[in-house]
């Protein structure tokens, strides 16, 4: 590594990867109780496996999203960071703040937590990927912050890159944003249209921004091709996931009881979204052709790629599949929403994240890449693991076909029950599904205590 | 890319097309803000309504149900549930959990005093009357 406070990536990448494997347990427990109701209940109530899995997910995204920042932003600018022991110090806070939240969603019930933790004063509790309590919230804004003055001021001494300001501007955006999640009035309708504001616009806004930077600093790295060549095609790409995905927010106004005209400017813009996410796939491959060097880790290399391929089919295909207002009239809340939700996050977010822990990781650890079979075994996770994620939603996709056809498009619907117990031999499939894709997260953390020779970084 | 889009140009098209693209949008939700009365029916928000939507986020029943078709997909739908079963039926059910039914699935119980049920109630009927484009497609939502 050439700057030694880079080194405060790499409790970062070890909180996100271990909280992974907590979000994959948590995972599997929902995928069974979805064909088992009454596993584990009363002791572990679907809500709040529901609750751990997902806020398990952003909260190690989050953690990997800071490391990447914290490495590469010292890398780019070309100083040490402004401060690395605040960075340790807001490692500290975030992962006992997070572990703290966690064990309060298991051990009490969700009201006395809400009791407990000053939801009266400001209630914010209770909506979807926002059920952190108040404190918890308090504390994301307090550790965002901190870190994103660490990371400015570092930006600020030293040289700014695109790829650092693209970064630094989807980071500031993700703190912008999540203000809303303090908003909530007590009419369901503003709710929705500005929870939105959080979800919608992180996911399909400023973090695409991060994932571009994330993405960008890899290929420059592992391929030598001129920056110049890949910071124009970080523009481009983020230029479109802004200008469609702004307006695409429309696709989550169709049936919340905001005015029609959402349907025609929601289908229109989101219709659009899949277009920065084919560029990103093209990105990828293109440089990796053009590459000029050939970096000992081939293993980043792949999860680079894979990002690319990924997000786009989970993001950009499975996201138009149902954006249209006219099909989502009939998918809207159904399995077909958990199978893009699944297959996007997984393609363009976990991967993203894996991606520049593979970079990183090595180097942060005094070796250019990893030793041979370390390297085979990430391959065989990453293969594992994709393949996993693809019949996951293959198979719900099909029981979202069947949910719709069965509950929705028909004149003669069924109830929601009777249709779930139609389609469980799905749920059972996408449940096995489900441990091949831990057995590649196991392979996965294996990889990282691989020995063989390595190269000095 | 070719040689004569430069790294500038793309960089202006970024950042003219977020500033363009967002103030649209915000224009689109001051619009929005103006016509949703007619369609959120506000004026019907209740004490009870708000305390009931207080109930709903407290308990957390969105880890489980959707409500307007948003939440998770483990159980039914919810923002028509008071067309489709009616005030009495709901409470009863609510009163009746879990149900123990082996292999079924569970939903906790509330231990809700007959005002808190009568609050539920109120904030669910309230969501049915919003104007959502006639979604969902039929009453089993």
């Amino acid at each position: 590594m050439q700057y030694q406070s880079q080194a405060v990536a790499k409790p970062y990448f070890i909180a996100a990867i271990g909280l992974f494997v907590g979000q994959i347990l948590f995972g599997l427990i929902m995928g069974l109780q979805y064909v088992i109701g009454d596993f584990l209940f009363p002791a572990i109530p679907f809500n709040v496996a529901r609750m751990v899995h997902t806020n398990l997910l952003i909260v190690w995204l989050l953690f990997g999203f800071m490391g990447a920042a914290y490495y590469m932003v010292p890398e780019e600018s070309e100083t040490e960071l402004f401060s690395p022991k605040l960075a340790l110090l807001m490692f500290w806070i975030f992962l006992v703040a997070g572990a703290l939240t966690i064990v309060g969603y298991l051990a009490v019930p969700y009201a006395t937590l809400a009791a407990m933790t000053g939801n009266d004063l400001l209630p914010t509790m209770g909506r979807e990927f926002l059920e952190q309590p108040l404190i918890t919230k308090v504390g994301i804004v307090i550790v965002a912050l901190a870190f994103l003055f660490n990371i400015s001021m570092t930006l600020l001494k030293g040289r700014k890159t695109a790829i650092s300001l693209v970064l630094l501007l989807g980071l500031w955006g993700l703190a912008v944003f999540f203000l809303f999640s303090f908003y909530n009035p007590s009419n369901l309708v503003l709710d929705k249209y500005y929870w939105w504001w959080v979800v919608h616009l992180w996911v399909e806004g400023v973090w695409e921004l991060i994932l571009g930077a994330l993405l960008a600093f890899v290929l420059i790295k592992v391929t030598g091709v001129d920056r110049e060549v890949i910071e124009k095609w970080l523009y481009v790409i983020i230029a479109m996931t802004l200008i469609t995905g702004i307006i695409g927010t429309g696709h989550h106004y169709y049936w919340i009881g905001a005015p029609e005209y959402w349907q025609w400017f929601g289908s229109v813009f989101s219709a659009l979204e899949p277009i920065p996410f084919f560029m990103m796939t093209v990105f990828a491959f293109n440089m990796v052709n053009r590459r000029r060097r050939e970096h000992p880790n081939k293993a980043a290399t792949l999860w680079a790629l894979g990002t690319g391929v990924m997000s786009f089919l989970g993001a950009g295909v499975w996201g138009f599949l149902h954006t249209l207002a006219p099909v989502n009239f009939y998918t809207h809340g159904s399995q077909i929403t958990a199978a893009h939700g699944h297959m996007a996050f997984y393609g363009a977010y976990v991967l993203v994240v894996l991606t520049i822990i593979s970079y990183a990781m090595p180097i942060l650890r005094g070796r250019a890449a990893n030793p041979e079979k370390g390297q085979v075994m990430e391959m065989w996770s990453f293969w594992l693991m994709t393949v996993a994620m693809v019949f996951i939603t293959l198979f719900l996709t099909a029981a979202g076909i069947l949910q719709v056809w069965l509950q929705r498009a028909t004149d003669t619907p069924l109830p929601f029950m009777a249709v779930q117990e139609k389609i469980a031999l799905f749920y059972w499939l996408r449940e096995f599904t489900g441990l091949v894709f831990l057995i590649g997260l196991v392979v996965y953390v294996l990889s990282f205590f691989a020995k063989g020779e390595t190269k000095a970084a | 890319m070719s040689e004569t889009f430069t790294k500038s140009m793309a960089r202006n098209m970024f950042y003219g097309g977020a500033t363009f693209f967002f103030l649209l949008f915000l224009a689109l939700t001051f619009d929005t803000q103006g016509a949703l009365p007619k369609r959120d029916h506000r004026e019907n928000i209740t004490p009870e309504v708000v305390r009931g939507k207080h109930l709903w986020e407290t308990r957390n029943c969105i880890g489980c149900h959707t409500l307007l078709g948003e939440g998770a997909y483990f159980a039914p739908e919810l923002g028509n549930v008071y067309p489709r079963r009616g005030p009495e039926f709901i409470k009863a059910w609510i009163k009746a959990q879990p149900t123990h039914t082996p292999g079924r699935r569970q939903m906790p119980q509330f231990n809700f005093t007959e005002e808190q049920l009568n609050d539920l109630v109120a904030f669910l009927k309230w969501t049915s009357e919003i104007n959502t484009s006639n979604w969902p497609p039929n009453i089993e939502g």
